[in-house]
């Protein structure tokens, strides 16, 4: 019986080195590359090899009292060595073809069609094993199989952002050394940092990242130091704000590039744009919007045709960096307002937080559609940037209250709604936003007041999040001390080695307290935002 | 190209003519060094790469050689004409074909360890017109000499007017434009109600202006100065009806609006849309969008601490040679120097190449040039001693500037005097500050 099963293994195995064989020189003709899913998966099943080939050497000391578990590690031996060889010999193969010459990048199919006939190699010969084996164990094939795909479908471990790991010296000194490579000088923390805060930077604005720069900037390009200057500073402030002007600067950035020759500027200028981005980020950490704004651009500059002119080319850019403002924000801020005003009615008490662009977009243009409501504007301290609010809808003629947030229960029996804005809309449904407003739409949801948050759909992001602390950015310290009378009394906080001044940006809103999210697409549940990112990335 | 580096080296040191009547005063030594060396060691220290030199025919040659051995920059040395009185603004106008971007203003007598990217970063991030560098101005402490009794009434003095945030410049005027009264016009009250108006400040003569300032003037011909009347003018033209009005097609006077619309930023509509939907403005309290929807803006970056001295007078140079060995790294004593041991040199004091000096001799908190000589016993203290200058035995100098190939001959005594060029001072004479 075991010798049979030991012939059945050698045929197989000569079978199997047959197609083994085919496969190598099909692969080493094509030089095909692993990809890094490629390359984990071979770790794994080289570690499950050896844990194997311990058990197989086990085996013959132990004889027949493990012949039931022979079956059991054969066939997940036969098929991880059969993995395993074509994949090692392709892996050394590899190196060599990539040490020769750099693997071909046009032709992905290939490889491909590469992996597919090997998967289907390996799933015959499993098939085989599994009809041999059927008759002796009925569970452990399935135990076999359930150990081989695992390998393949292993998901490719999710690597965390590097910009909540400050507190980790690998990632600082990772991300140093390629700020360097890319000649950017590195920012440096500030302040003592809350405990549960630590994993975030926390930068001054007394101390720009200009201080390490030379002066007429030559590794950036000058709008592009004008513009980080203008977000660590706070000149440039809001979702909608940064994303505008990001894509102005990389307008101008298009307008001032030239090919360099033997470069093609859908490839060059992805990268020359890596490190204005990498700066703008030390700068401050670049919001939601930002990042998709990026994104699509990255994707307009990659899909340009390699026989197009440079010329046109950029124009071609630039239109369609026009076309993107005025379609996800001007165009979606007038959908948006369309939809909000119908939720306007006259006598209406509006509680809108802080200064969000959209929302006093919308409540202006309800205002010249003759609606007659009022607003309540809360506000709260480091930014106070309600008062900005209050000025553009005072200067409209609209009749406003103002409150800190402090009185927000008080003021809440007089609302009848409440308008949010949104920094991102995360994909499980949570509302990113200014700190302060899961604050409101709690108290909100206490007084049974309904909650909208009007949000563009560019500012849907792929991330999860269900609390404030993992992902947030920390601003300035020194903000939150006053001067009164000439006296600061927090001026020397940094002496108190205890003290630390926690000066949150964002916060999130739990689905829950929203009632409604007024996009270009229609008013949808909060809910339904997996949904749109969905239909977006389908439309992509 | 972000910024173009032009310095100023063809002014004629009127106020020091005694030290510049044979030296011109680029070439003025501080600590051994030209004085042009300090701004552009400056403009190199910040990243600079090239520069353009303004400067006179006398000194453009050793202001070439100093250019090509002293610093990495690569130099643009355009000439002037000594005679031509030629103001600032005049020079700006004469190279207004070289000046592609904006353009950072230096003049050549400043000695300063600023930051300069506070200045900068200023000019980039208002998207300003003009920005320009002050410091507090220091007391001077030395005796000057030549001098009698404290310096004073001549002075006069500046007015700055800055906002509450201390960096925006709202005012600027010198006592000589002024009549009696310190007029400030109520639109500028309206706009920034509190003001806060200095006077003891220093004008640090560095300047970062937009490309469109050079084009404006390009046109106004009769602004020769920048000091003395583009910087007023400019801060005045912040709060003036015309440069707010530039996108107004219905305005009759279209010859002098098209002037304004030059010098006033040039912000694009993207640009206009971000900052509109953007939650910052720079001031509070009334119903107007950021920066009053001004398009001409002034900063000024007031520095606290820090060096920073203008050498346009004999106090200020005597100061700065004090001051000076803080700024290089070169050791204070010149190696090729040949002091011999008797002889007591302070470590505060600053030896040239070449100079010899002899036994008995004694150098206190002194600067001597080039191959000098010192002879036996001769005694120094608290002087500027220049190139070739022969000192005999037992001469004792005191608070003094001794010019280049002065001699001195045995036994004067010299208190706070100035020797000229080449000059002599007799044996056993004694000079002193009446």
């Amino acid at each position: 019986m075991a010798a049979a099963a030991e012939a059945k293994e050698l045929n197989d195995n000569s079978d199997e080195t047959d197609s083994k064989k085919n496969e190598i020189l099909r692969a080493r003709n094509d030089g095909m590359e692993l990809s890094k899913e490629e390359k984990q998966r071979l770790r794994k099943e080289k570690k499950q090899q050896k844990k194997n080939k311990k058990d197989d050497k086990g085996q013959p000391d132990n004889g027949m009292g493990k012949k039931d578990k022979k079956p059991l590690t054969a066939p997940s031996a036969q098929v991880t060595t059969q993995v395993q060889q074509p994949v090692v010999t392709q892996k050394a193969l590899s190196a060599s073809p990539v040490s020769e010459a750099p693997a071909p990048v046009d032709r992905p199919a290939k490889s491909k069609a590469e992996l597919r006939a090997e998967r289907r190699a390996r799933q015959e010969a499993d098939r085989a094993s599994k009809q041999a084996k059927k008759g002796e164990s009925a569970a452990q094939p399935s135990v076999g199989k359930t150990k081989a795909p695992p390998n393949e479908l292993q998901p490719v471990v999710k690597r965390l952002p590097e910009h909540i790991q400050a507190d980790d010296p690998e990632v600082v000194k990772k991300l140093a050394k390629k700020l360097e490579k890319q000649q950017i000088p590195v920012r440096l923390d500030y302040g003592y940092k809350v405990s549960l805060f630590s994993h975030l930077h926390q930068y001054s604005r007394k101390a720009p990242l200009t201080q390490q720069m030379s002066i007429p900037s030559t590794v950036i390009h000058p709008s592009i130091v004008r513009l980080g200057l203008q977000y660590s500073q706070g000149i440039v402030a809001g979702s909608n704000a940064r994303s505008i002007a990001l894509l102005h600067a990389f307008k101008q950035v298009i307008r001032d590039y030239s090919t360099p020759p033997n470069e093609e500027l859908s490839r060059d200028l992805v990268n020359k744009l890596k490190p204005y981005i990498s700066f703008l980020n030390q700068c401050r950490p670049l919001s939601a919007s930002m990042g998709n704004a990026i994104k699509f651009i990255k994707k307009e500059i990659s899909n340009i045709p390699s026989q197009c002119k440079e010329e046109e080319a950029k124009s071609r850019l630039q239109a369609s960096i026009d076309n993107y403002i005025e379609v996800k924000i001007n165009l979606a801020a007038e959908a948006i307002t369309k939809f909000a005003i119908e939720k306007i009615s006259n006598d209406d008490v509006i509680l809108v937080y802080g200064c969000s662009s959209l929302v006093n977009h919308i409540l202006c243009d309800a205002f010249k559609k003759e609606r007659k409501f009022r607003v309540v504007v809360v506000d709260s301290r480091p930014r106070l940037e309600g008062r900005e609010a209050l000025r553009r809808l005072v200067k409209m003629g609209i009749h406003c209250t103002y409150v800190l947030i402090s009185a927000v229960s008080y003021i809440l029996p007089e609302v009848s709604k409440v308008f949010l804005g949104a920094h991102a809309l995360l994909a499980n449904g949570y509302v990113m936003s200014r700190v302060g407003t899961s604050q409101i739409a709690l108290v909100a949801k206490a007084y049974n007041v309904p909650v909208l948050v009007c949000c563009e759909t560019y500012k849907f992001c792929e991330r999860v999040q269900t609390d404030s602390f993992v992902s947030n950015e920390l601003d300035d310290p020194d903000e939150l001390t006053v001067t009164r009378n000439g006296r600061t009394q927090l001026k020397h906080w940094q002496s108190f080695h205890m003290l630390g001044l926690l000066n949150l940006v964002y916060d999130v809103t739990p689905p829950d307290f929203v009632d409604l999210v007024i996009t270009e697409l229609g008013m949808i549940p909060c809910t339904s935002v997996p949904v749109v990112l969905r239909v977006k990335n389908v439309d992509q | 190209m972000e910024l173009q580096a032009v310095v100023m080296a063809a002014g004629g040191g009127s106020r020091m003519m005694d030290l510049t009547y044979s030296i011109p005063k680029p070439l003025l030594p501080i600590g051994n060094k030209p004085l042009i060396w300090y701004p552009l060691s400056l403009l190199e220290r910040v990243g600079f790469e090239e520069v353009i030199v303004i400067t006179t025919k006398e000194a453009q040659k050793e202001v070439q050689k100093l250019l090509l051995t002293e610093t990495k920059l690569k130099p643009d040395i355009v000439c002037v004409q000594e005679d031509a009185d030629m103001g600032t603004a005049d020079a700006l106008r004469h190279i207004q074909q070289k000046i592609k971007t904006d353009v950072l203003v230096v003049s050549c007598d400043l000695i300063t360890d600023a930051a300069l990217h506070e200045v900068v970063d200023l000019f980039r991030v208002h998207n300003a017109t003009l920005s320009m560098l002050m410091s507090k101005a220091h007391e001077f402490t030395e005796t000057v000499p030549g001098q009698k009794g404290k310096k004073k009434a001549g002075e006069q003095r500046d007015f700055v007017g800055v906002d509450d945030s201390g960096k925006r410049l709202l005012f600027m005027a010198n006592e000589a434009d002024l009549d009696e009264d310190l007029v400030i016009r109520k639109s500028i009250m309206r706009r920034h109600p509190r003001m806060h108006i200095k006077t003891g400040l220093v004008d640090a003569h560095l300047y970062c202006l937009k490309r469109s300032v050079i084009d404006f003037l390009a046109e106004n011909k009769s602004i020769s100065s920048i000091r003395g009347e583009l910087v007023p003018c400019l801060v005045r033209k912040q709060f003036s009806k015309f440069s707010s009005l530039q996108k107004n097609k219905e305005e009759p006077n279209q010859n002098m609006k098209k002037k304004d619309n030059h010098i006033a930023s040039a912000d694009d509509d993207l640009l206009e849309l971000a900052l509109n939907r953007s939650c910052w403005n720079d001031h509070r309290g009334d119903m107007c969008g950021a920066y009053h929807g001004g398009k001409l803006r002034c900063y000024v970056h007031i520095m606290e601490e820090g060096m920073c001295y203008r050498v346009n007078t004999l106090a200020a140079y005597i100061e700065a040679n004090r001051l000076a060995s803080k700024l290089f790294e070169e050791p204070a004593i010149h190696p090729s120097a040949v002091i011999s041991e008797r002889s007591v040199v302070g470590s505060d004091s600053i030896i040239g190449t070449y100079c010899q000096i002899a036994e008995k001799a004694s150098v206190k908190r002194s600067t001597i040039g080039a191959s000098t000589t010192i002879k036996e016993k001769a005694k120094i203290t608290n002087s500027i001693i220049m190139n070739g200058v022969t000192i005999e035995e037992g001469c004792n100098i005191q608070g003094s500037v001794i010019c280049s190939h002065a001699t001195i001959c045995r036994g004067a005594d010299i208190k706070y005097c100035l020797v000229g060029n080449s000059q002599r001072v007799e044996a056993e004479g004694d000079q002193r500050l009446p």
